[in-house]
């Protein structure tokens, strides 16, 4: 559907929540700033052990360390002659065999930290370890993309109930929701419809003003990205958990076109402190099979070439095993980019240094905000210095 | 808009200095003045401040600790977290329930501005107990006794601040976030200090001081050298005016505006300094301003998610009957007690607004009238066991209403209720243009 059809006929669907001030002309004004491309951040909550997903296999410090968690080098899947990924990715290494995925190693950031709130507020707020920045980077990046009319809260989506940190900017946060039809549902009753055109009987600077504003993004995001999602409907299966059906949704909106640069969703649960095995094979299962899944819908619909998907976890584990059969907090982890577009892929840098070990743990070699920085200028096509405050190596990537 | 009335005066302060209003002091505040209404705020209590316990004694001796099995160890930490989410639930109760109310919203102050995330039971109610006793006290006593707080010196790392290995973490914190602010102070007088903090530890739930990891050394400390000790160095920040002015600052933002109103904070500070730090006598002077009841600071504070929970109580004759109701609502809307992100408190203010959280607090009546479900789940949290009331989502809030109350409050009511609810929910007159807003939602079903 054209888009001035589509927003004349949805005019006429949601009339009312169509008619807020502004809502249709910044519809419009988007399309030249548009291009198309798109972000998808998956957090691994709780601390990834990322030496048990990417495998030093030839390294004997990684089996002396853990001789009872270690995985085999015949249980592998190689990437090389030296690292593999952990069986329970299948679906990743079909993605890598064809070229989709880079893979990071050794990211992390000066002073670590290891409580597991502290370490994601960082990578979601982008500070330094000794600063406290209370706006989420990508939050920044909405404020800094709608210079004067802030109406499009649906530029970065998260899919779950609650919004998180990362998408929290100063002026305009993301837009969090689980389900496109659940979201509009819950917008449309016409006292929320009514109360949302009120924003304009408040001077600008007033509190209230910013409450009826943002529900008034609110229930316009939510119309625009229900009538427009509704246009495509997936015919993949993918695998009935929380991990899959967020992924679905949001192949669902790239692919019917809604207009969001951002899409974030997490998976819990990597917090292996106890009986690391069964827990983290679960985990690393529902990824790489939803992943595969997802990857596919957006091939299909010729978006893969458009999209760049990052997994991260707030940090890894240390490099010993502990004596539950677990893993403790540690530092640097590996970061995956899945693409489709001209970005090399393979494995972008060293692997892991096991016998240069700070306290027990890996030490950093790429700082993540060199990634946010690369993702940032190349993907949403904005000024990192920008978002970021400082100035940032963009990585030989993309 | 027009100036308030009398009864909104008391109902704006009651806003601010307190958790609001229930029907009952609504009623009885028809008749009063403002000032006799701020006076009985103000009023000091008569009883000794009997500390809030989940439980009794003392933990575990470092003996006891060292016969424990790792499975006992596990399971006594698992416990004490579970027991700090009872004494979140335990100071809600006393919060809104107390004769005291100014008491505990600057304790409640006090838990952001010194925010820290006590996982010993025993550590968060002895850090309670500091927060409520110097609320409205001496800063410096309040200072004093935080730093020496087990909570504050485990989150911040002071445990292992010693001579041969000094950690910043304390003393950076208590200049950029606790006393002066960003900018006012040198990497220099953070190294320095630190060392004047080496030794400050715990044992069990108390303080001590190890002498034999102090550094002795002389220090020099904002231009001044000497074998300054902790103390000597809170003193010091003290003695600097703008630390007068950063907590004035953020006390204003937090009772009056957002927007701070720099000729206002100036003479506070200036006064607030003068008077040694009495922050009873900062909060006095706020609230008999004539500036605070004008009506460009009324209605412009959003209430962060803890005093939207206990406001709800108030206004709408309710308690919640179990522990899952008011856990879920500080997770889903983002503020738990004793659990705030990081040492800089919760960011506040519009923060607290987003698509999400405006959502849920639009719906949360009708959830807990049971009029609509729970359709909210919150995230995992990936480190904290789960306990058995902490459902990401529960199947229902159980809450109770005073129903007969509720009668008798409406009994001699017009038809035409909202006005009147108006008048009791809300501080300020209502605009013109909300009575369409509230036809509306008056005659609508429950979605």
């Amino acid at each position: 559907m054209k888009r001035r059809a589509f927003l004349k006929q949805s005019a006429l669907t949601t009339a009312g929540t169509m008619l807020i001030p502004g809502f249709l002309k910044a519809l419009e004004s988007k399309k030249a700033s548009q291009n198309g491309k798109i972000l998808v951040i998956i957090q691994w909550s709780g601390g990834n052990d990322g030496l048990n997903t990417v495998i030093p296999f030839r390294n004997d410090v990684y089996y002396r360390e853990r001789p009872r968690l270690a995985v085999s080098g015949t249980e592998v899947l190689p990437l090389n002659d030296e690292l593999g990924l952990n069986p329970a990715l299948l679906g990743l290494k079909k993605l890598y065999d064809q070229g989709f995925v880079s893979l990071i190693n050794n990211v992390g950031y000066p002073n670590p930290d290891r409580s597991h709130f502290r370490s994601m507020d960082i990578w979601q707020t982008a500070s330094r370890s000794d600063e406290y920045l209370s706006t989420g980077w990508l939050g920044r990046f909405l404020d800094a993309s709608c210079a004067g009319n802030c109406q499009n809260a649906h530029l970065a989506v998260e899919v779950d109930d609650t919004l998180s940190l990362a998408l929290k900017g100063e002026k305009i946060k993301g837009l969090a929701l689980k389900d496109t039809e659940k979201l509009y549902r819950a917008t449309q009753s016409p006292g929320l419809k009514f109360l949302a055109q009120q924003a304009h009987t408040h001077p600008e600077d007033d509190t209230q003003h910013y409450l009826y504003k943002t529900l008034a993004e609110t229930v316009s995001s939510a119309a625009y990205v229900y009538e427009k999602a509704k246009t495509y409907r997936s015919r993949y299966t993918y695998p009935n958990h929380a991990l899959g059906r967020q992924l679905k949704t949001i192949a669902e909106m790239i692919n019917s076109g809604v207009d969001t640069r951002v899409y974030y969703t997490s998976l819990g649960g990597f917090d292996t402190h106890v009986n690391q095995k069964p827990q983290q094979d679960r985990l690393l299962t529902a990824y790489s099979e939803a992943i595969e899944v997802f990857v596919q819908d957006l091939r299909d619909n010729d978006r893969l070439k458009d999209t760049v998907i990052m997994t991260f976890s707030e940090f890894g584990r240390r490099v010993a095993q502990n004596a539950s059969n677990g893993t403790d907090h540690g530092t640097a982890n590996n970061v995956f980019l899945i693409h489709g577009g001209k970005a090399q892929a393979g494995i972008f840098n060293e692997m892991p240094n096991l016998s240069d070990l700070d306290e027990g743990d890996l030490k950093f070699t790429v700082d993540f905000r060199r990634i946010y920085a690369t993702l940032l200028q190349k993907q949403l096509q904005f000024d990192p210095g920008k978002i970021l405050g400082s100035h940032f190596e963009l990585l030989k990537w993309g | 808009m027009p100036s308030l009335n009398e009864t909104q005066k008391i109902h704006h302060l009651y806003g601010r200095a307190a958790w609001g209003l229930t029907w009952a002091q609504w009623q009885d505040f028809q008749k009063q003045s403002p000032e006799k209404a701020l006076n009985d705020l103000l009023k000091p209590a008569k009883a000794s401040l009997l500390p809030l316990k989940v439980v009794e004694g003392e933990p575990p001796s470092l003996v006891e600790l060292r016969d424990m099995s790792k499975p006992e160890r596990q399971e006594m930490l698992k416990n004490s977290r579970k027991q700090v989410v009872m004494l979140n639930l335990a100071w809600l109760k006393e919060i809104s329930q107390s004769p005291h109310p100014l008491r505990e919203k600057m304790a409640f102050f006090w838990h952001d501005h010194f925010a820290c995330q006590p996982k010993n039971v025993y550590h968060a109610q002895s850090y309670l107990q500091t927060l409520r006793q110097h609320a409205l006290g001496k800063f410096e006593d309040l200072l004093l006794a935080i730093a020496k707080e087990p909570a504050m010196l485990q989150f911040l790392n002071n445990q292992q601040n010693r001579k041969a290995s000094p950690n910043e973490n304390f003393a950076r914190e208590l200049m950029e976030l606790f006393t002066l602010g960003r900018g006012h102070y040198t990497e220099q007088d953070i190294k320095e200090s630190a060392r004047a903090f080496t030794g400050w530890a715990f044992e069990g739930a108390n303080y001590i001081f190890r002498s034999r990891v102090h550094d002795y050394g002389t220090k020099t400390f904002m231009g001044k050298s000497g074998n300054f000790g902790g103390e000597d160095i809170i003193r010091m920040i003290l003695e600097n005016r703008q630390t007068a002015t950063y907590l004035t600052e953020k006390i204003y933002r937090f009772f009056v505006h957002e927007r701070p109103n720099p000729a206002r904070i100036q003479s506070l500070a200036q006064s607030f300094y003068a008077s040694g730090y009495d922050i009873g006598q900062l909060l006095s002077s706020i609230f008999n301003a004539e500036w605070f009841y004008a009506s460009e600071n009324v209605g412009q504070l959003i209430k962060s998610p803890v005093e939207y929970l206990i406001g709800l109580q108030k206004n709408l004759f309710m308690q919640f009957v179990s522990p899952e109701g008011p856990i879920f609502i500080q997770k889903v809307l983002g503020q738990m007690l004793f659990n705030p992100p990081n040492v800089a408190g919760w960011p506040g203010g519009r923060a607290w607004i987003d698509s999400s959280t405006l959502l849920f607090r639009l719906r949360l009546p009708e959830v807990l009238y049971r009029l609509a479900e729970i359709e909210v789940e919150v995230k995992d949290e990936s480190d904290v066991e789960k306990m058995d009331f902490q459902a990401n989502r529960p199947q229902r809030i159980q809450a109770q209403f005073d129903q007969a109350r509720i009668q008798q409050a409406w009994a001699s009511r017009p038809e035409n209720l909202y006005a009147p609810l108006a008048d009791y929910l809300l501080n300020r007159p209502l605009p013109q243009y909300q009575s369409p807003v509230l036809e509306r939602l008056r005659g609508l079903p429950p979605q």
